[in-house]
C-alpha cells in the first residue's frame, strides 16, 4: 500500500473530535517554525559572545552590526516576496552598484541636494526593476535569465557610470548610515533615553498588536496558543528587544538612524504581506499560480510589481552602501544578491515558492551578519568566514527539508 | 497442434481485488485473454479499466492486490514494470510517455539503449528504429525529433517502441482518443496486423463502434467488477449490447430528493467553438449551444477527450484553448469575458475538475483559499479585514460542514471531499449567478458525494444557475433537470430529466460527427 499513503482517508461523519494530533498541529506550523528560526539567532549570538569574551555584544558593535548589514536586510525584504512568488532575482547587487554610482554622480557633479538623490536612486532602482519585470511577467522568460542578464548589464552600466571612484562629501547623505537619533531627551546614566523610549515603545506595540490577534481568535472561537506560550513569546520578545535597546543606548551616538529606516521597512513589509490584498497575491501565485490564475488573480501584474518592488528596494540598499562608504565605486554590491537569497532560505523560504516571510527573511540576514561579525572578531580568516556561512546556509535548508519530511509536509 | 479442448489463454487474472484507502476500486476481477486475439476492455470512466491495467504491468506490485496473475501458463509476481516488461507485457498509456526532445530513435531504444560498455551505438540504434519504423508503416526518418511529429505518429512510435521490446501482449489504453479518422483506422490495421504476427492486444476504448470492427472479445467491467465478457464473432454482439453491459446499473437513493423551481434564463452560450491552444487546425468545441435557467441543474455528459472541460475552461474568461468564437449571454445581456475576473464580475464561476493543481493552493490555510476569489469583499482600498475573513471563513466551514479542527489548517490536510469543500466554499462566497462543477465528485467517497449533492441542490434553491459536468451518468442522471452530452466537441443531444436512460446518453455521447442527433 505504500504508493497510495498520499491518498487521505475519508473521515466519517461526526468525528470531528478524532482529529490525528499531527493535523491539530498543522495549524501552528508556521508559527513553530518561525520560533525556531528566532531561537537559532539566539542560540548564535549567545554562541558567539561566550567565543569572543563577550566582545560581540560590545554597544558599538552592536550598532556596526546593524550598519553593516542594513543593506543585507533591505534586500532580503524585497528578495523573499520575489522567492515567495516563486522567482529570483541575481541582478541586485549590479544593481546597487549601478545605482550608488548615479546617486554619487548627481551629488557630487550634479550639486544636486542629498534628499533629491536619494529619490532619484529609489526612482532609477525601480525602472531597472519594471525593465526586468516587464521581460519576466510579460515576455515569460525565466526570471533567473532575465536577472543573470541584468547582473551583466548592469554591473556593465556601473563601471560606464563610475569610471573612478566618485567621492560623496555631503554629510546630511553619508549620515544616513553613521547618523544617529539626536539626544534631545538627555541621558539616563550612561543611557540615551530617546533609545530607551523607542526600545519600549517597541515592545508596548508587540504586545498590543498580539494581543489583539488573540483576542479576535477568542472572539470566533478559534484555536489560541496556550496561555503559558503566549505570555513566553511576549516576554521573550520584550527581553530581546529591551537588551537590545540598553545596549543601542549605551553606544557612542545612541539609536542608529539606519536601524529606523530598516525597522519601518520591516514594519510595512510585514503589513504589505501579511494584511492586503496584494501581499496575498504574492502568496496565492507562488503556491499555486493557476489555481491562481483561475481565482481572477492577474498573475502577470503580480509579478511585475514584485520586480518593480525589489528594484526600489535596490535602490535604498545603494544609497546605503554608497554612504556608508562615503563613496560610490564601480565594484559595490558584489555577492550581495548572494547574502540575500541565503538569508531568505535561512529563513525558511521554500525554493518552490509560496512560503516565507519578511521576519524570516530578517533573521536570517541577521544570522549572517552576527555570523560575520562574529568570526572578524575572532580574526578568523575571510576565507574561512566564506566557508562556514556556505555551510550554515546548507545546514539550516537540510534541518528545515528534514523536519518537513518528517512532519510529512513536504507533498 | 490441437488446442480447441482447452482454450490457449496468454494471460489469466484471478480474483484481482485492489483497495485504496477508503475505496474498493476492483473487486474479484477475473480476465483471461486468448493468445494471439484482440482483447477489448470496457466500463464508464471509473469503472476500473485503468486500475486493472496497472495491476497486470506492475505499476500496483505484486502484494498491493489480491488474487492471482498468470502469464503463459506460469504465476505472474510483478514487482514493477520493468519486471512485467521483462516477461513481454508492455503497456502504452493515454498519455504518451515520449521525450519531446529526443529523436524517434532515442525514444524507442530509450532505457533500452543499443550501446557498448555505455556509449551508444548510433548506426546499430538508427538501422533497427528504421526496421521497426517500416514494421509499424510510419515514414519518418529516425533521427526526426518527437516533437515535430504529429500525435498519431507518436502512438506509432510508442508501439514500435514496444516491438524493440520483443512484446507478447500489447495494452494500449485509450489508442484512438486523440486521433483523427485517419491516424485511427491506420493504428487499429497496425493492431490488426500485429495480431496476425502472433501478438496480442488488450485494447481499452470508449470508441465502441472500434471495438466492433476490431476486437475478438469484449470483457465489460463496472464499478471494480467484471459484468460478462463477449465473444464478438459468434454472439453477433452490438454496441447497444455493450451499452447495456456497461451502464447496466440500478439506481439506489445515493442521491437526495429534490425538485427544482426553475425560472429565467440566466446564462446561454451560442455557436461556442474553440480551437486547440497548440494544434490550431483542431476544433476542441464545435459550434456548441447550450443554456442554464435560475434554479436549474444543468448536466453536461461526456466521454473523456469530448471537450467538456475545454467548453467550461474557455467560457470562464478564456482560460483555455485559442481562437474562441460564439456568443455568452448573462441574463439576456450578450457580455464579453476576456479574463478570469472579468467571468468573475459577470458572475459565473468555475470550480475545476482538478483541484490540485487548478482549485486550491494547498501550502496555505482554509481561510485563505476561501477567500481566494473575491478576497475584495473582505478587504477595503486593499487592506485585507482579517476580522471579517475569519469570520467568512467559519460560515462556511459550519455551512459546508467542513471537517477540520479550524479553518488555519493547512488545505493539503484535508480529505478529498473536504477540499472539494472549500472549493465550492471559494466559489459560492464569489457570489456567482452560474456556477460551472467539474468533476465535482471525482475522488471524493460515497458519504461525502451526497453532502457535495446537498450542496449543489441548495445552490440552485437559492436561484443559481448550476451546470455540472460529470463522467458519472448515474450522478447526471441523480440530480439534473437537463443533460447535455457532448462528443468530440459538439453538442449531439439534450435530455430532459424524465427521458433521460444511461443508454440514451451513452448512445448520444458516442455519436461519432457526420451523425445528426435524433
Amino acid at each position: 500500500m505504500s504508493t497510495d499513503t498520499n491518498l487521505a482517508p475519508a473521515m466519517p461523519p461526526g468525528e470531528q473530535a478524532r482529529v490525528p494530533l499531527s493535523q491539530r498541529l498543522s495549524g501552528l506550523g508556521g508559527n513553530a517554525r518561525q520560533y525556531g528560526i528566532f531561537a537559532a539567532l539566539v542560540l548564535i549570538v549567545l554562541l558567539f559572545q561566550g567565543l569572543t569574551d563577550g566582545r560581540l555584544l560590545k554597544p558599538d558593535n552592536v550598532v556596526s552590526l546593524f550598519q553593516q548589514n542594513a543593506y543585507v536586510m533591505v534586500l532580503a525584504i524585497g528578495m523573499v516576496m520575489v522567492i515567495v512568488a516563486g522567482h529570483i532575482d541575481l541582478s541586485v547587487g549590479s544593481v546597487v552598484a549601478f545605482v550608488g554610482g548615479v546617486v554619487a554622480v548627481t551629488i557630487t557633479d550634479w550639486g544636486l541636494p542629498w534628499w533629491l538623490a536619494v529619490l532619484i536612486g529609489i526612482a532609477i532602482g525601480a525602472a531597472v526593476g519594471a525593465w526586468q519585470g516587464f521581460w519576466i511577467a510579460y515576455i515569460g522568460i525565466p526570471a533567473f535569465i532575465v536577472t543573470l542578464a541584468g547582473m551583466l548589464i548592469f554591473r556593465g552600466l556601473a563601471l560606464v557610470v563610475v569610471s573612478q571612484t566618485i567621492r560623496v562629501n555631503d554629510t546630511s547623505f553619508n549620515s544616513i548610515v553613521s547618523g544617529s537619533l539626536p539626544n534631545f531627551l538627555g541621558f539616563s546614566g550612561d543611557m540615551d533615553v530617546v533609545t530607551l523610549l523607542i526600545g519600549a515603545l517597541t515592545i508596548a506595540a508587540f504586545a498590543f498588536t498580539q494581543l489583539r490577534a488573540r483576542m479576535q481568535l477568542r472572539k470566533h472561537d478559534l484555536h489560541v496558543e496556550s496561555m503559558a506560550a503566549f505570555i513566553a513569546k511576549i516576554v521573550g520578545v520584550a527581553i530581546a528587544v529591551g537588551i537590545l535597546a540598553v545596549l543601542l543606548s549605551l553606544s557612542a551616538g545612541g539609536m542608529p538612524v539606519i536601524l529606523v529606516i530598516v525597522g519601518v521597512l520591516i514594519v510595512a513589509y510585514t503589513f504589505l504581506m501579511g494584511r492586503t490584498v496584494f501581499g496575498r497575491h504574492i502568496y496565492a501565485v507562488g503556491g499555486n499560480r493557476p489555481a491562481a490564475s483561475l481565482s481572477g488573480v492577474r498573475t502577470k501584474r503580480v509579478d511585475f510589481m514584485i520586480f518593480v518592488n525589489i528594484g526600489a528596494l535596490a535602490g535604498v540598499a545603494a544609497i546605503i552602501t554608497t554612504a556608508r562608504g562615503g563613496a560610490a565605486v564601480a565594484a559595490a554590491g558584489q555577492n550581495f544578491e548572494l547574502d540575500a537569497i541565503a538569508a531568505c532560505f535561512i529563513g525558511g523560504a521554500a525554493v518552490t515558492g509560496g512560503i516565507g516571510r519578511i521576519s524570516g527573511a530578517i533573521v536570517g540576514a541577521l544570522i549572517m551578519g552576527v555570523l560575520n561579525m562574529g568570526l572578524s572578531i575572532m580574526s578568523v580568516d575571510p576565507s574561512w568566514q566564506q566557508a562556514i556561512k556556505g555551510l550554515v546556509l546548507l545546514f539550516a535548508v537540510a534541518f528545515d527539508l528534514i523536519n518537513k519530511r518528517r512532519a510529512g509536509t513536504s507533498s | 497442434m490441437d488446442t480447441t479442448a482447452t482454450p490457449d489463454y496468454i494471460l489469466e487474472m484471478r480474483g484481482i481485488t485492489k483497495r485504496f484507502p477508503g475505496v474498493l476500486a476492483l473487486s474479484d476481477v477475473n480476465l483471461s485473454v486468448r493468445r494471439g486475439e484482440i482483447h477489448a476492455i470496457c466500463g464508464e470512466n471509473g469503472a476500473g479499466k485503468s486500475t486493472l491495467m496497472k495491476v497486470l504491468s506492475g505499476v500496483y506490485p505484486h502484494g498491493s492486490y489480491e488474487g492471482d496473475i498468470v502469464f503463459e501458463g506460469t504465476p505472474a509476481e510483478f514487482r514493477s514494470t520493468r519486471d512485467s516488461e521483462h516477461v513481454g507485457i508492455v503497456i502504452i498509456h493515454q498519455e504518451l510517455a515520449l521525450s519531446p526532445f529526443l529523436s524517434i530513435a532515442e525514444n524507442i531504444f530509450l532505457g533500452n539503449e543499443r550501446a557498448a560498455r555505455g556509449v551508444i551505438d548510433w548506426n546499430h540504434t538508427n538501422s533497427e528504429a528504421a526496421k521497426l519504423l517500416a514494421r509499424v508503416g510510419l515514414d519518418e526518418r529516425p533521427d526526426t525529433k518527437i516533437i515535430d511529429i504529429g500525435v498519431g505518429k507518436q502512438q506509432l512510435v510508442e508501439i514500435a517502441k514496444a516491438l524493440s521490446k520483443e512484446v507478447k501482449l500489447l495494452i494500449l489504453d485509450e489508442p484512438t482518443a486523440a486521433l483523427n479518422d485517419e491516424d485511427s483506422a491506420h493504428l487499429l490495421g497496425l493492431i490488426s496486423g500485429l495480431r496476425d504476427l502472433g501478438i496480442t492486444s488488450i485494447i481499452i476504448s470508449h470508441k465502441l463502434n472500434e471495438i466492433e470492427s476490431i476486437a475478438d472479445t469484449t470483457t465489460i467491467i463496472r464499478d471494480g467488477q467484471t459484468i460478462e465478457t463477449l465473444d464478438m464473432r459468434s454472439d453477433g454482439v452490438t454496441e447497444e449490447r455493450i451499452i447495456r453491459g456497461m451502464v447496466g446499473r440500478p439506481l439506489d437513493n445515493r442521491f437526495p430528493e429534490h425538485t427544482s423551481s426553475i425560472g429565467d434564463e440566466v446564462l446561454r452560450i451560442e455557436d461556442w467553438t474553440v480551437h486547440h491552444p497548440l494544434d490550431q487546425a483542431r476544433k476542441v468545441v464545435d459550434g456548441a449551444s447550450l443554456n442554464v435557467r435560475r434554479g436549474e441543474i444543468v448536466g453536461i455528459a461526456g466521454l473523456m477527450g469530448a471537450g467538456r472541460t475545454e467548453l467550461a475552461m474557455s467560457v470562464f474568461g478564456r482560460s483555455y484553448g485559442s481562437h474562441i468564437s460564439g456568443r455568452v449571454y448573462k441574463d439576456g445581456q450578450q457580455v464579453q469575458l476576456h479574463s478570469v475576473s472579468a467571468a468573475i464580475n459577470a458572475g459565473i464561476a468555475y470550480a475545476t475538475e482538478d483541484r490540485k493543481h487548478y482549485g486550491l493552493n494547498l501550502i496555505s490555510t482554509i481561510r485563505d483559499n476561501i477567500s481566494g476569489a473575491a478576497i475584495h469583499k473582505v478587504a477595503s482600498r486593499g487592506v485585507i479585514d482579517r476580522n471579517e475573513e475569519l469570520k467568512v471563513a467559519e460560515r462556511f466551514r459550519k455551512d459546508l460542514g467542513i471537517r477540520t479542527p479550524t479553518v488555519e489548517a493547512l488545505v493539503g490536510k484535508l480529505s478529498g471531499g473536504n477540499q472539494q469543500k472549500v472549493v465550492l466554499s471559494k466559489w459560492i462566497f464569489s457570489d456567482p449567478d452560474v456556477l460551472i462543477l467539474d468533476e465535482p465528485t471525482r475522488g471524493i467517497d460515497v458519504g461525502a458525494k451526497y453532502e457535495i449533492y446537498t450542496i449543489i441542490n441548495r445552490l440552485a434553491d437559492a436561484g443559481k444557475g448550476v451546470i455540472v459536468i460529470s463522467s458519472e451518468l448515474p450522478e447526471l442522471l441523480g440530480i439534473c433537470d437537463r443533460i447535455y452530452t457532448l462528443s468530440q466537441g459538439r453538442i449531439t443531444g439534450e435530455v430532459a430529466r424524465q427521458d433521460a436512460t444511461q443508454e440514451r446518453l451513452m448512445q448520444y455521447m458516442t455519436m461519432e460527427k457526420d451523425v445528426t442527433p435524433r
